[in-house]
């Protein structure tokens, strides 16, 4: 048997058909696409992508000199700012909380983890229903608390809506990592402190926190992407980005340029954008996952 | 011992699960009533007419839509097979990254690793070209393919295997066991969990996509049933009084597999999920 490096097999052609299937669907639908969004994004496009013409970094400075993009921009961060907040708040004071119990800790977890699995647009619809003008459950309780609610009318009250339920579709994947911090510190930690004097307050404050910095600025940067990048039904379904584009957020203005209004171009030039924006998010993403396998 | 911040605990908690829980309480309400039940005061409690709905809108569903079994069919097949497809294509090439050293490793590794930043709501737009120009549309190959590239997949395998020891390599070596005889002896079993928990992950994503589904089919019959909620609603709307009851039993049944899946799996998945990191 011939002598190669330890942990490794002799084999010159088994790699590459192991990993055929991957890049082939990598290359077609990743890369080529990407590629050609690229190089549409310095084109000017007809309609059926019949007649183009090299406009250069047009795309762009018409995009960004337009207050439509910039005023997307600014909706969906506050969206995924305000989401954000609340859902990781919530998630922290629930896993915190559910922790603690001895009995019950279980089913508290169930409790808490289902809504994981709820599709974001079956979560729009739940809300939908519970806050259709006049007739929903919750507007009712509005309207008897004198709330003048119509959310297909007034812009604030589609954000906040759009904001609740996003939360609570997000505080399941909140709560499931601060479970998984909190049980990652050492209880003889906790032990000590309390022998300290310490109370439950200044435990949380002086242990438990700086102890889930990573797990929170981890979560900080997933609830953004999910906000930024996979609320596409939530918008599609509840509001349609009205109303006067109140809702109107990145993803839903490239969904409506390219295939409603048939800007290919500037469809393509705002893909680009979104890319480095996801990519950026993504390489931070990962340097923190490196930083938490290095602490193991 | 039981003091007040005992009970206020459970208190929170309790009022916590119950906000997570009401939406589905109220819809469960509104699917066993009939539509006018809904029109006035709401009814607190569940009616008699769950079964009476739910046969109507599996067997015959809403008018110009397909029934609804047809779209949780759609939805299953396109969710296993985005799933499994994953499963099987990031297995097979993390292990090719570790267990092989080749010219191109590393190349193959980034440029796998880039599609983690280009998830579909950011690329839908170029991609709906290619899978057109691919005739793709309209297919379950186009429902799937385009989706089953797994850059997370991937790389939790890889970090797996890294943590393997290395004389197990070497000894099946010394015994005369090939790479896929190891791959299937050992490196397959000793990855259970992880797979397991993986699939949790990727059935949920599958079942749950709704820009995919609603760019590359037109035809009903490829309609899966969370994309289709838009289609129900808006017929549910046509009637005289709104359908809201239908499309309560539909969202029940859109939530009830991946929920059940995350369930069921709870233990393996929370494991395999949070000890990796992602």
């Amino acid at each position: 048997m011939s002598r190669t490096e330890p942990g490794i097999f002799p084999n010159r052609w088994l790699p590459y058909v192991l990993l055929a299937p991957q890049l082939l669907v990598t290359l077609v639908f990743f890369v080529w696409p990407s590629a050609e969004a690229l190089i549409d994004s310095f084109y000017q496009v007809g309609i059926f992508g019949i007649q183009r013409h090299f406009v250069g970094l047009d795309n762009f400075a018409v995009l960004l000199a337009d207050g439509g993009f910039v005023h997307s921009f600014w909706v969906t961060l506050i969206y995924a700012g305000s989401t954000a907040l609340l859902a990781m708040s919530l998630g922290l004071l629930f896993a915190v909380l559910a922790d603690g119990v001895l009995r019950g800790r279980q089913l508290y977890r169930l409790l808490f983890l289902w809504p994981y699995a709820v599709a974001p647009a079956i979560a729009a619809v739940l809300w939908m229903f519970l806050f259709a003008p006049q007739t929903g459950l919750g507007s009712r309780v509005l309207i008897a608390l004198g709330v003048h609610w119509n959310y297909a009318m007034n812009g604030t009250q589609a954000m906040l809506l759009v904001i609740a339920l996003t939360v609570w579709q997000q505080l399941a994947y909140n709560f499931l990592f601060f479970t998984a911090g909190l049980q990652a510190i050492p209880p003889t930690l906790l032990e000590a402190a309390t022998l300290d004097g310490a109370g439950p307050f200044m435990r949380f404050r002086d242990i438990v926190f700086p102890l889930l910095a990573p797990t929170t600025f981890f979560l900080l940067v997933m609830n953004t992407l999910f906000v930024f990048f996979d609320t596409f039904s939530i918008i599609d379904l509840v509001t349609g980005g009205g109303p006067a584009g109140a809702t109107e957020t990145l993803v839903y203005k490239v969904y409506r340029d390219g295939f409603q209004n048939l800007n290919l171009g500037s469809a393509a030039a705002q893909s680009i954008l979104l890319m480095i924006m996801v990519s950026t998010l993504t390489a931070i993403q990962f340097r923190l996952i490196e930083r938490r396998v290095h602490y193991r | 011992m039981r003091s007040a911040g005992h009970w206020l605990r459970h208190l929170v908690l309790l009022c916590g699960a119950l906000w997570l829980l009401l939406p589905i309480y109220v819809a469960i309400v509104a699917a066993s009533h009939d539509a006018r039940d809904l029109l006035g005061n709401f009814p607190w409690l569940p009616g008699h007419r769950l079964f009476a709905n739910l046969h109507h809108i599996l067997f015959e569903g809403l008018p110009s839509a397909i029934p609804v079994w047809r779209m949780l069919l759609n939805s299953l097949l396109m969710a296993l097979g985005i799933s499994l497809g994953k499963l099987v294509i990031s297995i097979l090439s993390a292990y090719a990254i570790v267990y092989f050293r080749f010219p191109g490793r590393m190349i193959a590794f980034w440029l796998i690793f880039v599609t983690l930043m280009l998830p579909v709501e950011v690329r839908f737009f170029p991609t709906y070209r290619i899978a057109a120009d691919l005739h793709l549309l309209n297919s379950y190959a186009g429902l799937i393919l385009p989706l089953i590239a797994s850059a997370t997949a991937t790389f939790l395998f890889r970090q797996f295997f890294m943590t393997l020891p290395q004389d197990l390599v070497d000894a099946s070596r010394l015994d005369g066991a090939g790479p896929m005889r190891f791959f299937f002896d050992m490196a397959l079993p000793l990855s259970r969990t992880n797979i397991a928990a993986l699939f949790v992950l990727e059935f949920v994503y599958g079942w749950n996509q709704y820009l995919w589904p609603l760019l590359t089919t037109t035809h009903p019959g490829y309609e899966t049933v969370v994309m289709g909620m838009q289609g129900v609603i808006s017929a549910a709307n046509g009637f005289a009084v709104p359908q809201w009851n239908q499309v309560m039993t539909v969202a029940l049944l859109a939530l009830v597999p991946p929920v059940l899946v995350v369930l069921m799996m709870q233990r393996v998945f929370i494991k395999g999920f949070t000890e990796t990191g992602k």
